[in-house]
């Protein structure tokens, strides 16, 4: 116990990166998920298959598999890119390195994933408002745009608030990912405790206290706010 | 002068043909109640005015302009035909007072004081002054069909679409609405009106006209259709219900 206290600091440390990159990654993934989730209810088929082709494929690979290929990938893809362009058509060489920083490599991975499931809860959101509202809008004379804007939109965000909270949760916990490619977020900063200190049992059991902490801190947080933008919303049937 | 003219509409769902041939011309002021038996294509008919359906064949014309042609602006159109739904449809996260001055701002671009004042003069007309700040979840429906009425004519419409405005209320809320959309007759708006309550279409109907499988298959003054009907399908059809 006291070799938990002791570490506290670090942890608290690998904690606040944990929630500074969960942030990133869901903020991010909402404006990622809006225009892919929109992007699947578009009527134009190229838009609505490229969006389902992104949402199908970080959906449906290991967000770890996403993280390796950004992270060891990526660079190959932009040395090799380069190294062809140099050949082929006498550009200079612009990159002096194509290593990606950590940071840089952990928000890519994490933010493109979680725009994948973030669009479909807005597409399920949007899908959820009653056909009624549109055509109401529409009859007054607005374009579809300013339906989406001032009607669809807002009565949706309401609606996603609780999946999008579940969202943020599922999200803070698979940071933990980002520990193998050296991302020092808590998990990672057990690692390199329990390492020095060889009481992996003490430091990984902190580790999950914290980790249990802000999910719980978090849902609460959501039932909160889903209770209090309850007004002015009537669910019919 | 005609307002509104159908030639030869016709819609279908997938196989379901639900308006075979629809003619009709429906002139300024003119009050038309459209009855028929459920099913008959009423409902799809008067969303074909504004094209919340879009017919298969046939053309629709709204006061000259041509619905089907594919280079009218459906929305400039739109702001000209007023609708009122079964269901209401009022925008539950606005405020009475936001749900009428909403179009007015973002599609006529009326200053928003004018916007409010505007509404609260039609709040005042359908009787629900008191109810500006409320939500619709806090109104009974009457008071939110009278709000969606209301609604719909911020926008200064020359046509009035009433799609079964009574059908989804509580039978002492019926007398409410049906009282405002007298008013709105008296006053002399083009309304098309589909609905079952038959002593609407006696008493403020120019015209009625009695649809069966997406056909119109008699019309006439309401004295003409009501005790003198020519056709045996209508003669069934108001044998049910009056």
């Amino acid at each position: 116990m006291g070799l938990v206290i002791q570490s506290l600091p670090y942890l608290l440390l690998g904690a606040v990166q944990t929630l500074k990159i969960t942030l990133v990654a869901v903020s991010l993934g909402c404006i990622l998920g809006l225009v892919a989730g929109m992007g699947r209810l578009s009527r134009r088929r190229l838009t609505s298959f490229l969006a389902t082709c992104y949402v199908d494929f970080f959906r449906g690979t290991p967000l770890l598999v996403q993280i390796f290929i950004v992270y060891y990938g990526f660079p190959q893809l932009l040395d090799e890119g380069q190294k062809f362009l140099m050949a082929s058509l006498g550009m200079p060489q612009l990159l002096q390195t194509t290593h990606i920083p950590v940071f840089v490599a952990a928000t890519l991975a994490t933010s493109l994933n979680s725009g994948a499931y973030v669009a479909e809860i807005f597409r399920a959101g949007i899908q959820s408002i009653e056909r009624g509202q549109v055509e109401a809008a529409r009859s007054l004379g607005m374009t579809e745009g300013q339906t989406m804007r001032y009607i669809v939109l807002p009565q949706a965000f309401k609606r996603v608030i609780p999946p999008l909270g579940n969202e943020f949760i599922a999200m803070l916990k698979d940071t933990s990912l980002l520990s193998v490619i050296g991302y020092v977020e808590l998990t990672r900063q057990g690692q390199l405790i329990s390492g020095a200190t060889f009481k992996p049992l003490q430091i990984y059991f902190g580790v999950a206290l914290i980790y249990l902490i802000m999910t719980f801190t978090i849902s609460r947080l959501v039932d909160y706010l889903e209770r209090r933008l309850k007004t002015g919303d009537l669910d019919r049937s | 002068m005609t307002l509104i003219e159908v030639k030869d509409l016709h819609k279908s769902f997938g196989s379901l043909e639900v308006l075979r041939g629809i003619n009709c011309n429906i002139d300024e002021k003119e009050v038309v109640v459209v009855i028929g038996p459920s099913g008959s294509g009423k409902s799809t008919f008067l969303r074909c005015l504004n094209l919340l359906e879009v017919p298969t064949r046939g053309e629709v014309i709204i006061d000259g302009t041509s619905l089907t042609d594919s280079r009218t602006n459906i929305n400039a159109v739109r702001q000209e035909v007023g609708m009122v739904f079964q269901r209401f449809n009022l925008f539950p996260h606005k405020t009475v007072l936001e749900n009428i001055t909403l179009a007015p701002i973002k599609v006529r671009h009326l200053p928003e004081t004018e916007a409010e004042k505007l509404a609260r003069e039609l709040l005042a007309r359908v009787g629900l002054s008191d109810k500006a700040g409320a939500y619709p979840e806090q109104l009974s429906g009457g008071q939110q069909q009278r709000v969606a009425i209301a609604r719909a004519l911020a926008m200064r419409p020359k046509i009035m679409l009433f799609d079964e405005p009574t059908s989804a209320l509580d039978p002492e809320m019926v007398g409410e609405v049906l009282a405002v959309m007298k008013d709105l007759a008296r006053d002399g708006m083009t309304m098309v009106v589909v609905t079952h309550e038959m002593g609407f279409a006696r008493e403020v109907g120019d015209r009625v006209l009695f649809m069966d499988e997406g056909l119109i298959l008699e019309e006439g003054t309401p004295a003409q259709l009501f005790n003198n009907c020519q056709n045996p399908r209508t003669r069934a059809f108001l044998s049910k219900i009056l």
